[in-house]
Formats: structure tokens, sequence, C-alpha cells
């Protein structure tokens, strides 16, 4: 089921996370590997957005979340072995509706590397540049980047997001739904965007079309109920998969 | 017919509220107009820049513009810092607790306070038991205390009126804690926090009692040399000419009222512009 090749990137394993009293993932175990589009799918209260806040320990914001089992990046335990801030300056994320900050183009990429303590013109122009031909904005705004960000269209602040979580130069992206708020048109862009990203990143894509798994994501895990039912290569998930509640997801007869 | 009743009904009711609604201008518009009329022929460089005469009878206030204008400028230094980092800490760090219960609770009785009772806590604390004396010191931190509610309050408000996302994004790019409140809610709280603490400063401005044990004087022959110097205030000056001097100009009355009034004026509005300069800034 794993392939040789592969490495891995996350090492999920036994992750179980609790919000107080209700379980919201039990005992997760997954691997994700180097330079793969790991799509996530399942019905709503399946634990996908949880599985990908634990990722980045977002999920430490809520004081009632509480978890067992491990999670290592690169052999090293995310909880234990570094703090968030270092985390998350290598896993970045990106959320379901676009939200830029109400800064300028310019100011909205510069802000990670602003707080990783990089002051130089330069250097900032230049990683501004980089990150949004990056995330294929730059010939859009290129005359503009003083202007707001909140003046952009859906599409193009999605991915302007995306620039500036590459700016911070995270090595694994996670996507939380990003083109739920978007039309087909800047759909297609942020799915290109993310086959392109693929080369240089790991990437992580929870989201709640499952054609949209089946077109970019290398391989595919299906959640249910806070478990892991299968996880496999997506054509096999799409075509052939093991489980029959995957099989019946994926055809529409629940979820 | 069942109509037209529903029709006259809707007219009652609008006529019902705008009336309302005047009515609770024409005090604000009436007092203005008095102290205008009154005040404004006293209004002169002399009366804005020099020193009281012939037992306050004449001369100008220019003593207590300057002190009122001092404890504002230091109630403003001590209450601002202490007051904007409380409010962060309690919006921004703080969980749930007893001792955050416990610590709202404090706020919003503290709010409710009567002046005078500032004015006594004050004048125990400061002027007696730290022996700063009656003086601008012991005034200001008065009033900056009186203060500390009302800029707490207006503070977390702001800070809760910044989408929980803009904190979410800031850490999603490996911003600190602090780092995001600085850079990703501060600058978008400031608006409200700025306008809350402009009111409240207005207030300090007008307060009489928490001044009144504290630092002000009945009439000093020269201007305050230090901060442990008691000084003359605006409020507590007009309350003295008021009632305490018989044979005063009345438009010398009117016109401390009305530069009194005015400096509150001048604050609020300030105020408002504040918010609009950088509502236009940040926009989401």
């Amino acid at each position: 089921m794993v392939e040789k090749a592969a490495v891995s990137k996350f090492e999920v394993r036994e992750l179980s996370v609790r919000f107080g009293g209700s379980g919201v993932l039990r005992a997760l175990t997954l691997d994700i590997h180097e330079h793969e589009i790991l799509g996530v799918i399942g019905p709503a209260n399946s634990g996908k957005t949880t599985f990908l806040r634990a990722l980045n320990r977002l999920s430490d914001l809520n004081p009632r979340m509480t978890f067992s089992g491990s999670i290592r990046l690169d052999g090293v335990d995310i909880n234990r072995g570094m703090t968030s801030e270092a985390l998350r300056r290598r896993v970045g994320m990106i959320f379901a509706l676009p939200m830029p900050l109400p800064l300028s183009i310019y100011e909205n990429i510069a802000f990670g590397p602003r707080r990783k303590g990089i002051r130089d013109r330069k250097t900032l122009n230049a990683l501004v540049e980089e990150s949004l031909r990056a995330a294929f904005l730059w010939d859009e705004v290129k005359d503009r980047l003083k202007t707001p960000a909140t003046k952009l269209s859906g599409g193009q602040q999605q991915r302007l997001c995306i620039a500036r979580a590459l700016a911070v130069k995270p090595e694994v992206i996670l996507f939380d739904e990003p083109c739920s708020g978007l039309d087909p048109v800047s759909t297609a862009k942020v799915e290109e965007t993310m086959l392109q990203l693929k080369e240089r990143y790991t990437i992580v894509l929870v989201t709640n079309n499952t054609k949209q798994a089946a077109r970019v994501a290398t391989r595919t895990a299906f959640f249910l109920m806070g478990e892991l039912v299968e996880l496999d290569a997506t054509h096999k998930i799409f075509t052939t998969p093991a489980d029959k509640r995957t099989d019946d997801y994926i055809s529409g007869k629940f979820g | 017919m069942r109509m037209s009743n529903v029709h006259v009904r809707e007219k009652i009711a609008f006529g019902v509220l705008f009336c309302v609604t005047l009515f609770v201008l024409t005090p604000v518009v009436i007092v203005l107009w008095i102290i205008f009329k009154n005040g404004l022929p006293a209004l002169n460089w002399e009366f804005l820049t020099q020193m009281p005469t012939d037992g306050m009878r004449g001369g100008g206030i220019f003593p207590a513009i300057l002190g009122t204008f001092y404890l504002v400028v230091g109630a403003t230094l001590f209450s601002l810092p202490l007051g904007i980092f409380a409010a962060i800490y309690l919006s921004e760090y703080a969980r749930e607790n007893a001792l955050t219960r416990l610590i709202n609770l404090a706020i919003v009785n503290l709010s409710g306070v009567p002046s005078v009772v500032y004015g006594l806590f004050g004048f125990s604390l400061f002027v007696v038991f730290l022996k700063f004396g009656v003086s601008i010191v012991a005034g200001s931190l008065t009033l900056a205390i009186m203060n500390l509610p009302v800029i707490i309050t207006a503070t977390r408000e702001a800070l809760k009126g910044v989408p929980g996302y803009f904190r979410e994004v800031s850490l999603s790019l490996g911003a600190s804690r602090w780092q995001t409140v600085r850079h990703g809610v501060l600058p978008f709280a400031l608006p409200g926090i700025l306008t809350g603490t402009i009111l409240s400063i207005a207030r300090a401005a007008g307060e009489t009692a928490p001044i009144l044990f504290t630092v002000a004087a009945f009439y000093i022959p020269h201007l305050p040399k230090s901060v442990f110097d008691q000084t003359m205030a605006l409020p507590y000056h007009l309350y003295i000419i008021a009632t305490q001097i018989p044979n005063i100009p009345v438009s010398y009355r009117y016109g401390t009222a009305l530069v009194l009034i005015l400096m509150v004026l001048i604050l609020n509005l300030s105020a408002i512009v504040v918010r609009s300069r950088f509502r236009k800034k940040y926009k989401w």
C-alpha cells in the first residue's frame, strides 16, 4: 500500500484528539509523503479539519483540546520537540475563505517574513515578487502592490493567501477547503497552483469536493466519524476502493 | 380600513420616536446656547493667557487652563498604558477562570464608583499614605484610576471587534502570540481604543470631585513649578467663582464654563476624527 520510494514528511501515530468530552479523532495513524498532495475527504464532522489543524498546532488555540499519540515532522515530535512558531514556519496554512488582512497586497505577503525579523527592503521586495510569482498572481497585481488586498477578487485573494504562506518558506502547506467560496474558474486556477507547488512542497488538501481530490491528489484519505477508513493512491480510491463505505461516499450515497 | 389603521399607527410610532429623540437634544442645545451667549464676550486673549487679578474678579484664567491640561496629560500617561496592557492581557491571554471572572467583576464595579469616592481614595492613598501631598501627581493618579475601567472596557471591546481569523492567519504564518497581538490585532483595534480613550480623557478633564482633595487649589499667585505642586483647575475654579466670590462679572463665570466645554468638545471631536481616519485605512 505504501510506495517504497516515498519519503515520509509527517508521521502520525495513534493520534486521538478530544474537545472537552467528545472525541473528534480516534487513533489516527498515517504518513504524509514528501512532494505529494494528500487529499483528505469525508463528510461533515469526520475530523478532517481537526486533523489539519493538529498538523500545525492551530488546534492548541482551543483550551478544551486534549490529544494523545504523536505527530512527527521529519522525525521530530511537533508537540514536544519544537515551538509552535517554529512548526508553523515550516507548515503553512490556507484557510477555507480567503482571509487577507486589511493591509496592502505587499504588506500581506511581507507579514510572515517581517515577523521572522527580515527588515531589509530589497530582501522583502524579492520575497514578495517570488511568492506572488509562485502563486501565479504577480502579473495581475505587480502594478498595484500598495493597494488594499481586500480590493482583489475572491480567487485573487485566495492566491494572495497562498503567496503569503509561501513567503514564510514553508516545507508543507495545508489547504483547508481552499475553494469552498470560489467560482469554477478561480477554483481551476487554485488547483493549477497546487499542482505546480507539489514539485517543491508537500501538500495536504482537505476538501468537501471529492472531484477536486480526484483531480489533484496523489493519494487520498477517506475520513469518517474521526477515523481513517482508507488511504490509497487517488485512482484506486476513486475506482476500486477497498472499503464499501468509501465507495458509498464517493458515489454520493451519503454525506 | 385595516390597512389605514396600520398606516396611522406607523405614523404615530414614527412621530413619537422622533419627538423623544428631539427632546434628548434640547437640553444639550439649550445648555450650549446659554453658555456660548453669556461666555463668548469674556473670551479674549487676556482671559486665556493671564493670571487672575482683583481676587479673581479680573484678569484671566490661564493657571486653571494649564492645570487642567497638566492633569489630563498626567492622567493619560498613567492610565493609557496600564489600561491597554490590562485589556490586552484579559482579552488575548487570560483564560476563563475564577481569577479572570473576579477581575471582570472588579472592573465593572470600579466603573460604578462615584467620583467623590475616587477623590477620597486618592487623598488617603496618594496624598497621605504615599506622601505625594496635595499635588499634580496625586490628582493625575486619582483621575487615572477613575479612567482605568473605561479605558479597559473600551480597549477590550475594540480587541473583541477584530475578527478571530486575523489571529489565526497571523499565527499560521509563524508569528508568536505577542507578535500576533502587536501586528495582527492591535493596529486594527486602534481606532476603537483611541476613541474610548479620548472620551475618557474628556470626562476626566471635567471632573471636580476627584481633584477636590488631591490637587486643586483655591488660588495660587504663580504657576506650578513641579509635579509635586498644587495647581488650579478649570472645573474647581468654576465652582469657586460661581459660589465663593461675590460681585464677579457674569461673563467670567460663563467664560470659564465655555473654555472647559470647548476643551471637552475639542477632545471629543478629535476622537471622531481619529476614528473615521482609521476606519478608512483599515476596512474589512
